[in-house]
């Protein structure tokens, strides 16, 4: 039985942005209630395309932005503000960009220091060889204690980001696009380290990525995110095999299998991508949805439980008329 | 089909601080009409750098030299600058990977198409006008006509890359060359801009070369592959050889490190590959993989490996191994 | 006390059987190399220390006291001249002050002003710049006002104008210009932090609980500080500009100081049968701005982005 390390209760995020020079500022709701539980252990897959708000989401649940409504609570404590060093103890990121996640003009060693010294870590004479201890954990030579970024490939890189994202020993890491950045031979490298280190060091991940092959094998758990909402969630290998909801279906449609003869595949999803500021009415998908029903377009669908999670659909409502 | 593009012995050398950098090394290979070639590989292989030297558009200071260089039949060694501008955007044309910065963000949409027709086909601004508002809609812009007076940052990226290909198509082209047209891109749009480069290849009969790093878009796009590594093609076939038999340590290296939904076990180790790209400055020996091989012997750090025939018709790799030695060191590193 | 998860469990962890080499030198190595290589840099670095060692020196180096009147060596041309002599290289003022002991603590005014007023208003300009671009919304809005209504005052009025008020000595100067020259510093720091301040590291530092104070200070300005380094050699050279220009309308350093604009004030109704007098100061603050521009741009292309890989 395993306990919720990290819960989004209904949280809202809202932007205003400039919608011309004399016509004022338009609300953009990033985040337009989420509620997410995640358990101990688990790897949460967050998947969406640009501008679903899984990005911004991250960054509430490290503490980075103060949601604009809801709550968000890591070990039961909410995340961020006056509890800044706390939540920095208990969740930490690793970035997708290698070249821009390090400061260029620290070395490695000061680099992966830091946290300590902001926690205060008691016992400043142990700090050198706690930084080489996870330098050895994470795959690279001791030497690079006094290299600069810039003398370090893209993996080598990442690999700096996690032990300085690890070196408090954190609960949770999330992973905003860990690999995208990086070569496939380096990504795989990367990847099947980030696994050993979850076992190794009992961590949950909330893996965000956009590359689904990626998350597949990785996740126990995912949620599928579209225009700031969740509109699927559960058992990594059930929702695969099985997705339920229409963009769901449609996103694992179109990821592309290294597997010849299967030829590219036609989702049906039309070109008219939304537009934020101004959402569509209703279900926020019913323009581009292959089943799209009347009541699509007037009433938002709630979330319906599914086997392990749920749903956002008219189409699972057991209670519309057939 | 005929043959459009033959490449023999490309060569580009760029001169560095710390010496000559061999960025491509005697990389051949020909597209017929009709053709996809995907020109598979990591960064610093050298596929963008190809790519640019076959336009012509490589930085001054580079260096190509080539045995045979040839556009339908013409040679394009010998040809001036007026001559290969001539040439380019009229019958081969570049997809670049970036929209927003291919796109000049103070001219209209309209402007941009129609002027590649009246430069290079001398046509009026009517005809120029009909043929972009023809193409847009074949790229599947809606209300094509009012989208000619927009401006490219009105656009999201999908479109913006829907609105390139509409413009490397307004003059017709043989060949489009296209580097990473979908690596900014979301997955469903990259599905149907890859559904919709594959249609008008088909329609418009063009040779299409695609540049990219990931191997699933070749899988699902290419007719005929090429995998680079430091410069070099390591390996060459058609797709199915290539992904059902890759007989270059590479190559199979580079399969075993893609998960696969379905196939890979969820959580297991993926296949990695150790070490990183060598230096291409200052002399080259020998084969680039040798050091990150698990099969090198030492002969293949001496001298420079040719390419050696597989058994199945018109599959190229280079190694020193037999195909099926290597045939047979794929199954044991795979079994484990 | 016996390290966590070390040696055990490396087996256990992917990692690197291949040595991976180090690619390139650090930044500091590859600033040293390119520093010597731009010969804007070293002429200007050349000419500045030159200078600067000269007017530190002065005490020792200078031949006469630069206030010493004798009113029987007045107005003595310059030693190439036909009437000069190498008792006075540079000639004599018309009080019969030796000009080239002149013209060497004139540099410690020039040097002295220039520096300070370039602390004080890189201190001001800087401190407005960051809050301005790391805290954006009002803060920002407030800081630009501030700005946009500095730069709507032109400096010498102002400057008269305090000074015919306060009155003018060697630290009012100083004080005038540094209250009155940030406004650069504040337009370039704030733009540079706005460049850096939405990178990953910056969010990972925030991430890792680092006050703003640590942010600011530890993350963002390593990576802004050599664009401060070029503006505060501009605003030097600008600085010195300035004070030459007040003293010469006798709103600067008061005389008998050897200030070189003071030289030139005093100099300009023989313009035309001494001009040596105008000439050679001229030329001094001319070169040492110079120099200083020389430097300020040649940093500017040594530390610019696209040398950085």
């Amino acid at each position: 039985m395993s306990d919720v390390i990290l819960e989004a209760r209904d949280v809202y995020k809202t932007f205003h942005i400039s919608a011309g020079a004399f016509r004022g500022k338009r609300p953009l709701h990033a985040v337009n209630g989420v509620s997410l539980k995640v358990h101990r252990g688990e790897v949460l897959g967050l998947v969406g395309e640009s501008g679903c708000g899984k990005t911004t989401l991250a960054k509430m649940l490290l503490g980075l932005l103060d949601p604009s409504g809801g709550e968000l609570l890591i070990e039961g404590e909410p995340v961020g503000g006056a509890h800044r060093l706390h939540t920095a103890r208990l969740i930490q990121p690793i970035f997708q960009d290698p070249y821009s996640s390090l400061n260029p003009r620290k070395s490695v060693g000061a680099i992966i220091t830091l946290p300590l010294k902001v926690q205060n870590d008691p016992n400043p004479e142990t700090w050198r060889g706690r930084v080489e201890d996870i330098l050895d954990l994470v795959g690279l030579p001791k030497r690079v204690y006094g290299n600069y970024p810039n003398q370090l490939s893209g993996g080598q890189r990442q690999r700096v980001a996690v032990a300085r994202a690890l070196i408090n020993r954190p609960q949770v890491v999330i992973c905003d696009e860990p690999t995208s950045a990086l070569d496939v031979s380096v990504q795989s490298q990367i990847l099947n380290l980030l696994q050993d280190l979850r076992t190794e060091l009992g961590l949950t991940y909330v893996l965000i990525s956009h590359n689904l092959a990626v998350v597949e094998h990785m996740a126990t758990r995912m949620a599928v995110m579209y225009l700031g909402r969740v509109v699927e969630e559960g058992e990594s290998q059930g929702l695969f095999k099985n997705p339920q909801h229409p963009y769901t279906r449609a996103l694992l449609q179109s990821v592309l299998t290294p597997e010849p003869d299967l030829g590219i595949p036609d989702a049906h999803l039309g070109a008219v991508y939304p537009n934020p500021v101004d959402p569509p009415s209703g279900c926020t998908f019913h323009p581009r949805c292959v089943d799209v029903m009347p009541r699509c377009s007037s009433e938002a669908p709630c979330a319906i439980p599914t086997g392990s999670g749920h749903v956002e659909c008219h189409l699972y409502d057991a209670d519309a008329a057939a | 089909m005929e043959t459009i593009l033959e490449v023999d012995g490309l060569t580009v050398d760029i001169p560095v601080a710390a010496g000559m950098l061999h960025a491509v090394r005697d990389v051949s290979f020909t597209v017929r009409r009709g053709e996809t070639l995907c020109i598979v590989g990591e960064s610093g292989c050298g596929k963008s750098l190809t790519s640019l030297a076959i336009m012509g558009l490589l930085p001054r200071k580079a260096i190509r030299t080539a045995r045979r260089l040839s556009f339908e039949g013409v040679a394009l060694d010998g040809l001036s600058e007026r001559r290969m501008g001539d040439l380019r955007g009229n019958r081969m044309a570049m997809i670049f990977q970036e929209p927003m910065t291919s796109l000049n963000p103070s001219y209209t949409i309209g402007n941009q198409l129609e002027e590649m027709l009246k430069r290079h086909r001398k046509a009026s601004t009517r005809e120029a006008r009909e043929r972009a508002i023809f193409l847009l809609e074949k790229v599947g812009i809606t209300s094509a006509a009012s989208r000619l007076s927009q401006y490219p940052h009105q656009l999201s990226g999908g479109l913006r890359q829907r609105v390139m290909i509409a413009m490397t198509l307004m003059c017709d082209p043989d060949l489009l060359m296209a580097d990473e047209p979908t690596t900014a891109l979301d997955v469903t749009i990259q599905a149907q801009i890859l559904l919709l480069l594959a249609d008008l290849q088909r329609e418009f009969n063009m040779g299409l070369i695609l540049i990219t790093h990931d191997l699933g878009i070749v899988a699902r796009v290419a007719d005929r592959v090429a995998v680079m590594y430091a410069g070099q093609i390591v390996e060459s076939g058609t797709v199915k050889q290539i992904f059902e038999n890759p007989t270059h340590p590479y190559t199979q290296g580079l399969l075993e490190c893609i998960p696969i939904p379905g196939k890979t076990p969820p959580g297991a180790h993926l296949g990695s590959i150790p070490g990183i790209v060598p230096a291409l400055v200052g002399e080259q020996r020998g084969c680039g993989f040798a050091e990150r091989c698990g099969y090198a012997e030492t002969e293949c750090a001496a001298r420079a490996v040719d390419f050696r025939a597989a058994p199945d018709a018109g599959h190229v790799y280079r190694c020193v191994l037999t195909p099926d030695r290597s045939a047979a060191n794929h199954r044991a590193g795979s079994a484990v | 006390m016996s390290p966590p998860n070390g040696p055990s469990t490396a087996g256990t962890i992917t990692a690197l059987p291949v040595a991976e080499q180090i690619l390139e030198p650090s930044p500091a190595a590859k600033l040293r190399r390119r520093v010597f290589g731009h010969a804007g840099v070293t002429i200007g670095a050349g000419v500045l220390l030159v200078i600067i060692a000269v007017a530190l020196l002065a005490p020792v180096l200078a031949p006469f006291d630069p206030l010493d009147q004798d009113l029987t060596q007045r107005v003595i041309p310059p030693v190439w001249h036909e009437k000069g002599s190498w008792e006075h290289p540079l000639g004599t003022d018309q009080f019969g002050r030796d000009y080239l002991s002149r013209l060497m603590y004139g540099a410690r005014i020039s040097l002295l002003i220039g520096f300070v007023a370039m602390l004080i208003s890189g201190f001001i300009g800087t401190a407005l710049g960051v809050a301005a671009g790391y805290f954006g919304g009002r803060v920002d809005m407030v800081v630009n006002f501030i700005i946009t209504t500095r730069l709507s005052l032109p400096v010498i009025l102002v400057a008269l104008a305090v000074v015919s008020i306060i009155g003018n000595s060697l630290w009012i100067v100083i004080w005038v210009l540094g209250l009155l020259i940030w406004d650069r510093f504040a337009v370039v720091m704030r733009s540079s932090v706005q460049q850096v301040r939405d990178l990953d590291y910056v969010a990972a530092a925030k991430a890792l609980g680092c006050s703003t104070t640590r942010i600011i200070l530890s993350e963002i300005m390593p990576n802004i500080v050599n664009n401060l380094i070029v503006v505060a050699t501009l605003e030097m050279a600008h600085a010195i500009l300035l004070e030459a220009a007040l003293s010469y309308l006798g709103l600067g350093v008061q005389p008998p100081a050897p200030s070189w604009g003071l030289m030139i004030s005093e100099g300009k109704g023989m313009i035309f049968f001494d001009s040596w007098l105008i000439g050679i100061p001229g030329a001094a603050l001319f070169a040492m701005v110079l120099a200083i521009n020389l430097l300020g741009d040649g940093l500017r292309d040594v530390t610019a982005p696209e040398n950085r890989n």
